[in-house]
């Protein structure tokens, strides 16, 4: 097998000191690799988005091992560190942010921007990024002209616009209604279905059963690790997940508990990507 | 990047906050015109002083009597003044104006009245010494003055008063019941202080001692230097003639009867004055420049929280931090320049105009120092929490609040 696109050995992290020492990360190990589409789940407080920022190399570790394409970012300077969130990784917040007062399509040109890339290649690859989340049209709007799952559209094609090894999305459909988080979750499969690597965290169960891969996170550990479709094929899209959802759910009643529930999950995937 | 991208991107910045920016620019150039206007004026007024010392003449001096003990053998006399001319004893004196001033004597034309401010009488050469050229008509002469004619030379206020609309030349008016023919008008002066220097009548010396003054004491000797240069050397020659005139014992005596104004003399206390003026009008508008710098502040400080955030999106996309210090330094920078800029243009076309009653004269060092402080404010907290902020790991600056 190739090199991994991440890996992490026994990430801690914790915040504060003394008696307020709050244990975000309590060890977490895990190994994506080229072609995976990962959905971390957990309740709220469960460490989901304090490992997506150390993932992103906007946050530093306590202690444990961070390698991205092979690269302990633990050992990176300040300039390497910024060359890698560039070329490397696409990060996609809950929150958008977008650049207020700037315009979709200068918002996306931005990384291209400090990665050194010339103004007309920029503003070509830009729109192209903006094609692909289906907003071309909206190029010349600025964030408060835009719905939340446009803003978030944008931020995604602002994400991709490098070409990062690994997309990087935390709760990136928390803010957005059942219609838009169909249009943003359908890009993410079309992009895992060209090969891209993708990691997101959500707390809807119809997301995490699209992706290829769930993690569940309890309290800063990871208590499952479940692979629900071949990580060489397409994604299940929303129909099976939603079917599979259903099945749960049913399973969950009936059997009472959550193996069997699991076991018909991963049944479901296999059905529709045969 | 290029220097030239970050230079694009400081401007795209400046303009999506257009208001913070205008804003921004309004401080700074207020506390900059504010600087270099007050210190104009400061300069423009002591100028003006100066200028009007200068115009009385400083190759003259005055003597005057201090008063002191009140007789008459204190007193300056016509005598003293006629013993000044003696090319032995003073060979740098050019001319000696007996002066004896009343100062209030009604003046009446055909039923009208004016009280004239200040009535002097005096001698021909008093026109020279005291740089006040007659306008219309002439002087009076020499002989006037010996055969006590009773002629006088009006000033533009009283011209004005006496006779609107007519030729004063040759009218007859009244001063304390003795007739006085006009023969002259002088050159209207600018005014020195809350006095009007054009509410005056010249007449002779004699004249005014036999109707107003009496044959008593002078008020004053005028007496004027060949050169400029000369004015301390008249000045000591002055004081021995008078002092052997009054009987002074110059080696003993430190309170002499008389005082001797240098015009140059005055002219340094007057600028030392008028100095000080302008190193108050500095302060208050330093206190200006810090209200505008603290006005610059308030606003960088209240967006830090928006460019914080800003600088954590950029970062987190990749922007490394030499790229966000210099957009977030050429956005504080061309703001406190532009701004600067403007403050010094709007000072520029201010000092065109007067400014409470003076003439505002720039002080080029006000103007580059001005500048330069608020540039400096400018950058300093434009600067600092960029700096601060691109520090920072990007997840602390996207959640800094
Ligand atoms: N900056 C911080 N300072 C202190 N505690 C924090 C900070 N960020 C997160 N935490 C704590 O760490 C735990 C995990 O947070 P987080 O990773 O945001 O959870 P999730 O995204 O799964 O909801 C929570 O208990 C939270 O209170
Ligand atoms: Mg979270």
């Amino acid at each position: 097998m190739t090199r991994p696109v991440l890996e992490v050995r026994d990430l801690k992290k914790s915040y504060g000191e003394g008696e307020a020492t709050v244990h975000a990360l309590r060890g977490v190990s895990m190994t994506v690799h080229r072609g995976d589409y990962v959905a971390i789940m957990g309740s709220s407080g469960s460490g989901k988005s304090t490992l997506m920022n150390i993932l992103g190399a906007l946050d530093i570790p306590t202690t444990g091992t961070y390698l991205l394409d092979g690269v302990d970012v633990g050992s990176l300077s300040d300039a390497q560190l910024a060359l890698a969130r560039n070329r490397l990784i696409g990060f996609i917040f809950q929150s958008f942010n977008l650049i207020p007062r700037t315009t979709a399509v200068a918002n996306v040109e931005l990384p291209l921007a400090y990665a050194g890339v010339k103004p007309k290649e920029r503003r070509r690859r830009a729109l192209a990024a903006l094609d692909i989340v289906g907003l071309a049209d909206r190029a010349g709007h600025e964030p408060n002209q835009l719905s939340g799952g446009q803003q978030q559209r944008v931020a995604v094609a602002r994400a991709l616009v490098t070409e990062p090894a690994l997309l990087l999305a935390d709760e990136p459909t928390g803010n957005l209604d059942s219609k838009s988080t169909d249009d943003v979750l359908q890009v993410f499969d079309d992009l895992s279905a060209a090969g891209k690597n993708i990691v997101i965290i959500t707390h809807e169960d119809e997301v995490g059963a699209r992706a290829k891969r769930l993690i569940r996170l309890v309290d800063g550990s990871i208590v499952t690790d479940v692979r629900q479709s071949p990580i060489e094929l397409a994604p299940v899209g929303a129909a099976a997940a939603h079917a599979k959802v259903q099945s749960v759910a049913a399973g969950h009643l009936a059997a009472g508990h959550g193996t069997v529930a699991r076991g018909s999950v991963y049944a479901a995937g296999g059905r529709h990507t045969a | 990047m290029s220097f030239f991208e970050v230079v694009r991107f400081s401007l795209r910045g400046l303009s999506a906050n257009k208001l913070r920016s205008a804003l921004t620019m309004l401080g700074i150039l207020i506390g900059v015109a504010a600087v270099i206007l007050l210190v104009a004026v400061g300069n423009g007024s002591a100028k003006a002083i100066s200028d009007r010392i200068e115009a009385l003449g400083t190759n003259t001096i005055t003597v005057m009597s201090t008063g002191r003990g009140g007789s008459s053998s204190t007193a300056l006399t016509k005598k003293m003044a006629d013993a000044l001319i003696d090319p032995e004893l003073a060979p740098d004196i050019k001319s000696v104006s007996p002066v004896v001033s009343a100062s209030s004597a009604t003046m009446t034309y055909e039923g009208t009245d004016h009280a004239v401010s200040t009535f002097v009488g005096t001698t021909p050469d008093w026109f020279g010494a005291s740089s006040t050229p007659v306008e219309k008509g002439a002087s009076f002469t020499a002989d006037d003055v010996t055969q006590g004619r009773r002629v006088v030379v009006i000033g533009q206020t009283v011209a004005e008063e006496l006779f609107p609309g007519i030729d004063p030349i040759d009218k007859q008016v009244t001063v304390s019941g003795a007739l006085f023919t006009v023969v002259g008008v002088l050159k209207e002066k600018s005014s020195t202080g809350f006095q009007d220097p054009n509410d005056t009548a010249i007449a002779p010396l004699t004249a005014v001692q036999q109707v107003l003054a009496g044959y008593g004491s002078l008020t004053s000797i005028i007496v004027e230097a060949n050169d400029p240069d000369k004015v301390d050397a008249v000045q000591s020659e002055v004081s021995t003639i008078l002092n052997q005139q009054l009987k002074v014992d110059s080696s003993s005596s430190s309170t002499t009867p008389y005082r001797i104004q240098n015009a140059s003399s005055l002219l340094e206390t007057q600028t030392e004055t008028a100095d000080t003026f302008t190193t108050l009008l500095g302060a208050v508008a330093a206190i200006s420049l810090l209200v505008g710098g603290i006005g610059i502040t308030n606003i960088m400080l209240v967006t830090v929280t928006e460019r914080t955030r800003e600088i954590g999106i950029r970062k987190a996309l990749g922007a490394p931090r030499r790229v966000i210090l210099n957009q977030f330094l050429i956005e504080a920078t061309l703001l406190s320049v532009l701004g600067g800029g403007l403050g010094v243009a709007a000072a520029l076309i201010g000092s065109q105009f007067e400014i409470v009653g003076v003439k505002p004269v720039i002080v080029p060092s006000s103007v580059g120092l001005a500048f330069g402080v608020s540039v400096a404010i400018g950058l300093f907290f434009g600067g600092l929490p960029a700096a601060r902020a691109a520090r920072l790991r990007p997840i602390d600056a996207l959640r800094y609040e």
